[in-house]
């Protein structure tokens, strides 16, 4: 229900007072609205969208920083991963237990 | 766009996954209230992953799901009414009612139709003056502006065959019943990501610091959970109980201010029943006075409509963690996607749905048919 969907916007217009805006999401368009972040955000921005609305601006900056640093975190772990799976099986339906 | 693909990660995730597992010295408890959180952990087999390292109780984080049953058969007798368009998002059609469900109103020639945004049922509105264009506001915070909206916009522009049949609900008070219950074992929070998109986290530190439980505001791929799980572990771990974010591509501590400022306007906090779990003390939304123009339970004279849950759903035992869905007897047999019991086997983010259609907790032991 609270899914929210990553879009670019591509164009800004008002409707009868209200912005709105198409948003791109990986080549499906549809017109969403911008309500929410008037001021915020122009055609280029990516924003979280949720049933037509947009609800925020995307800061990428902090979405690759936050990656970045977790790909720094399991590099170290990816040894210790290579043992534990050596020593037991993980199989997704192997060991069930309710 | 890169990074949302990046997220999806398996050795990132599966960095996290041993990280977690060397740093709980013990099985902790937690909860996610976000059914889209349930249905990726339980869909890609976090938990076993994990191997007893965290235990996740699945908290009432569906809308569709924690919908109270009268709701519902307000919602079919709108749907029946000749006069009415009932407009819904897609995955209320199939939530039981006490006799039927959408779906069946709409086989038997009840107009409904499915709607991606509440905008949408407003500008149905807008075509058919003559009819009268219900919409079915249902959801959490992350709903809740859009709703808002749409009722704003009617009033703004005049359109008088519009209203909406409210049963909105908000996290934070379904969070502190669960800390209040004698019998509560979960020991952190996931807060969900999109909630807090909108309403940032400031109602949650006040309930961080009086039960003494550390909340993640957590996004929803597999490697966000991940993260999320990591942080509560390591505050746990560490005796502190703070509010943190996972999901700063996101989420700001103050949400997104005119959403919130537009909910406030057009809503106002009221009690509300949640299915299965019963009414808890202001959890609701209904609509403030001034709009009550556009309360479809006024204008059909709805208001009074009352009813009792069926006895072998055994929801509010799931939604309140007491019980994992596999665990009920009716769970597979009896209550399956096709013919569920209660809501939480139809929304795709009901826990009882993720379990069955992840196909791992199909046949349990020590069930009797």
């Amino acid at each position: 229900m609270c899914l929210g969907i990553p879009g670019r916007i591509v164009e800004t217009h008002a409707d009868a007072g209200l912005l709105m805006g198409t948003v791109d999401f990986g080549g499906v368009r549809r017109e969403v609205c911008l309500a929410y972040l008037d001021g915020q955000v122009e055609p280029g921005d990516y924003a979280i969208v949720h049933v037509g609305f947009a609800i925020s601006k995307v800061d990428e900056a902090e979405a690759r920083r936050t990656f970045e640093a977790l790909r720094e975190l399991s590099q170290l772990d990816e040894l210790d991963w290579m043992r534990e799976v050596a020593e037991r099986s993980l199989s997704p339906g192997g060991g069930e237990s309710p | 766009m890169k990074y949302l693909s990046e997220y999806r990660d398996p050795s990132v995730a599966r960095g996290l996954i041993a990280r977690i597992r060397r740093e709980a010295t013990r099985p902790w408890v937690m909860m996610e209230v976000c059914g889209g959180q349930t249905h990726t952990i339980v869909k890609q087999g976090l938990l076993e992953l994990l191997d007893g390292a965290v235990e996740m109780i699945h908290g009432p984080g569906c809308p569709v799901c924690v919908t109270p049953l009268e709701q519902i058969d307000k919602a079919l007798r709108l749907a029946a009414d000749p006069r009415v368009i009932f407009t819904s998002f897609g995955d209320m059609l199939r939530v039981p009612g006490s006799e039927c469900d959408l779906l069946q109103i709409r086989a038997r020639g009840g107009e409904v139709r499915v709607v991606y945004s509440p905008l949408d049922a407003l500008q149905i509105a807008r075509r058919h003056p003559d009819r009268q264009v219900v919409f079915f506001a249902v959801g959490f915070e992350t709903t809740a502006p859009a709703n808002a909206m749409a009722v704003w916009r009617a009033r703004e522009l005049g359109i008088g065959n519009f209203s909406v049949l409210v049963s909105h609900v908000t996290v934070p008070p379904a969070m502190t019943a669960i800390l209040e219950s004698p019998d509560n074992r979960v020991q952190a929070f996931l807060a969900a990501g999109h909630v807090c998109t909108v309403m940032g986290w400031t109602e949650y530190e006040p309930i961080a610091e009086r039960y003494r439980v550390p909340i993640v505001v957590t996004g929803f791929e597999p490697v966000d959970i991940l993260e999320g799980m990591l942080m509560a572990v390591r505050q746990l771990e560490g005796g502190r109980h703070a509010v943190e974010n996972q999901y700063a591509r996101s989420v700001r501590r103050e949400g997104t201010v005119p959403a919130r400022d537009l909910v406030a306007r057009v809503f106002r906090l009221v009690d509300r029943k949640w299915r299965g779990i019963g009414e808890i003390p202001l959890s609701g939304l209904g609509l403030r006075e001034e709009f009550a123009d556009f309360d479809a339970e006024y204008r059909f004279g709805l208001a009074a409509l009352e009813v009792e849950e069926p006895a072998e759903c055994r929801a509010g035992d799931v939604l309140r963690g007491r019980l994992k869905p596999h665990e009920c007897p009716a769970f597979g047999l009896r209550c399956t996607p096709e013919r569920p019991l209660g809501a939480p086997m139809v929304s795709s983010e009901g826990a009882c749905a993720a379990y069955y259609t992840c196909g791992r907790f199909r046949h349990p032991a020590g069930v009797e048919g």
